[in-house]
């Protein structure tokens, strides 16, 4: 068992720090149907941490409670060594933790670099009527956040789309501008539902990449579900396997592969 | 020149300031509608909630004075005092701000996620209980409107007219005043849209709710902003009505203007909503000038909703609509 204040090091000589995110016997349900079973799990200071699962087994569900979209009905979280309250999903991003979605949720009116500054929203702190009055100071923020803007947009290569609307994007590009929105945000946390669902290799792979070098310039603690189990054992340091709304393994990637329930429930019925 | 086109291009001009209008009551609709899905059918009313405010504040009324009367058996109609014209103006924004709120915390709040149709009707609901606030607190009896807005015609152009065509045009300083607020007020709400945090909030929750939301903005927050903005929007309509026809619960009627004006300018759009109103405003005067006669007059009355009935049928998004596609 790893120890619970320390951190470890990883295989490829990283450092992981301290729990961030702790989620204690989480219980959601939707009616009668259980999405999420009693589950406990943390986040550890600068891991990529990875979700893994059947389809329905309650990903996405866990990730939603993480970022506030859902409040669980049982069980607690805990977010840098304090209990969080019930909070509402903006409260969670102005925490510091930002998300993509499963589905894409972008601002499909706007263009990329209009979209990349929305996720700067939460680190502005001019108000209407500051911003009115202290002219210079608005200003010095707004070149500083575009600053930030622009960097992110050529970290992840999308230069050449920045004033194009987003709607016109495919479906790749978009995953790739919505990961840009969360970052520019700088998070302690960054959670990724399904960062590589329906990309083909190539953007597979670059994709990989970028998570990679977002955790490894950044610094930035990640938590993604991903279906795709070549890529899972490849990108994370550690792994939560969940079915049925149940954790049914959690560990590293090889320890995970290892795990005979996993292989059962998820392994198995991936192969058969 | 032809004796014909000069008065038609004096009724061209007076459609203009009939149709800014038209335009300020629309687009407070347009601001509520993007931001919040909801068709606010109450934006009518709200201008002559704001209006009546503005009045019962300004000439120092008591409100609720006939509920006080009839409950304590005082003779309550006025505090003694009145109150200058920019004091009361922002006394009133405040009383629209307080509106916005009460109507997102008791109503809209409860009804999220609900139905277009559903949300719809809650604004009907809206329009008749404000009317009967309105009513109670300041009585029904039509009321005269003056801030101090210069109002009677504009001698400049006149002599200016007069000079070129042998004509003098007749133009209402009001109507010129009404035409200048206006466009300050667009341009300062397009500026604080596209430049201030709030502003780029709005757009986000126009587009996106859950993006909106995953970048840190509380949708309450915004929708009480909207509402506000609309408010603002309405008070200044309610202003420039009231003071070229008497404040009256006539007023709310110029929603239904709205209805026309926004088929024909979309309902997402700002610049629609203005070239939307501009075009109702002067296309129902020229018609009036042209053909009324022939028609047996008043086509004022209904000119704007066939001009919206043939654009529904051809151009339904409107001029400047988005392409109207079902949101998942
Ligand atoms: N908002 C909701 N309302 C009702 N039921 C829900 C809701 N969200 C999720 N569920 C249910 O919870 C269960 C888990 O769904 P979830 O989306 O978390 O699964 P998942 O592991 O992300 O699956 P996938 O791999 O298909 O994305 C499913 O049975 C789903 O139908
Ligand atoms: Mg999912």
């Amino acid at each position: 068992m790893l120890d619970q204040s320390e951190g470890y090091v990883t295989s490829d000589g990283r450092k992981i720090g301290g729990v961030v995110m702790e989620m204690k016997n989480i219980t959601l349900r939707f009616g009668g149907v259980v999405a999420i079973k009693d589950i406990s799990f943390d986040i550890r200071e600068g891991e990529i941490r990875a979700i893994i699962g059947p389809n329905g087994a309650g990903k996405s569900s866990m990730l939603n409670v993480i970022s506030g979209f859902y409040n669980p009905q049982e069980g607690e979280v805990w977010y840098r060594g304090s209990l969080r309250p019930p909070m509402k999903p903006y409260q969670v991003a102005r925490q510091g933790i930002a998300r993509t979605f499963q589905n894409i949720a972008l601002f499909e009116g706007m263009t990329v670099l209009d979209n990349v500054m929305t996720g700067r929203l939460t680190k502005m702190n001019s108000g209407m009527f500051s911003q009115a009055i202290w002219k210079g100071r608005a200003e010095a923020e707004e070149t500083e956040n575009r600053e930030k803007a622009e960097r992110i947009i050529d970290f992840l290569e999308i230069q050449s789309i920045r004033k194009t609307p987003v709607a016109r994007l495919p479906y790749g590009l978009k995953k790739r501008v919505e990961l840009a929105r969360a970052l520019v945000s700088e998070p302690s946390l960054l959670l990724l539902d399904e960062p590589m669902a329906g990309m083909n290799v190539e953007e597979k792979e670059d994709m990989s990449r970028f998570i990679l070098d977002v955790n490894d310039e950044f610094g930035t603690t990640i938590a993604l579900i991903e279906h795709d189990m070549g890529v899972v054992m490849d990108l994370s340091d550690r792994v939560v396997v969940m079915d049925y709304g149940k954790k049914i393994g959690d560990g590293t990637p090889d320890e995970v592969r290892r795990n005979q329930d996993v292989i059962d429930a998820y392994l198995g019925v991936a192969h058969d | 020149m032809p004796e014909q086109l000069i008065f038609a291009m004096e009724v061209f001009l007076n459609g203009l300031m009939a149709g800014v209008l038209y335009a300020l009551v629309a687009l407070g609709f347009v601001l509520i509608f993007k931001a919040s899905g909801i068709f606010n059918f109450a934006q009518g009313v709200m201008a002559l909630f704001a209006a009546l405010t503005l009045v019962g504040i300004m000439n120092g009324q008591v409100p609720f004075a006939h509920i006080i009367n009839a409950t304590f058996g005082t003779d309550l109609h006025y505090f003694g005092w009145t109150v200058p014209g920019l004091l009361a103006i922002l006394l009133t924004m405040g009383m629209m701000v307080l509106l916005a709120w009460c109507v997102q915390r008791f109503v809209f709040r409860h009804l999220v996620g609900q139905e277009p149709i559903i949300l719809f009707m809650a604004t009907i609901g809206l329009a008749y209980f404000l009317e009967g606030v309105g009513d109670l607190m300041w009585g029904s009896d039509i009321k005269t409107l003056d801030v101090g807005l210069p109002q009677g015609i504009n001698e400049t152009i006149d002599e200016v007219t007069f000079g070129w065509f042998g004509y003098g045009f007749f133009i209402d300083n009001l109507d010129l005043v009404a035409t200048l607020v206006a466009a300050i007020l667009v341009t300062g709400l397009v500026l604080f849209a596209q430049y201030t945090k709030q502003g780029r909030a709005m757009r986000a929750v126009a587009d996106d709710h859950q993006a909106a939301l995953s970048v840190g903005v509380s949708l309450n927050f915004i929708w009480i902003l909207v509402w506000s903005l609309a408010g603002f929007v309405a008070l200044v309509a309610g202003i420039m009505w009231g003071a070229k026809s008497g404040v009256q619960f006539s007023l709310s009627l110029i929603a239904l203007k709205a209805l026309p004006v926004l088929m024909l300018g979309g309902f997402t759009s700002i610049p629609g909503a203005i070239v939307g109103g501009l075009i109702i405003g002067v296309g129902e005067k020229l018609f009036e000038f042209a053909l009324g006669p022939a028609l047996g007059g008043a086509t004022e009355n209904w000119f704007a909703y066939v001009l919206a009935l043939i654009f529904l049928v051809f151009r339904p998004q409107g001029l400047f609509g988005e392409k109207i596609i079902e949101r998942v």
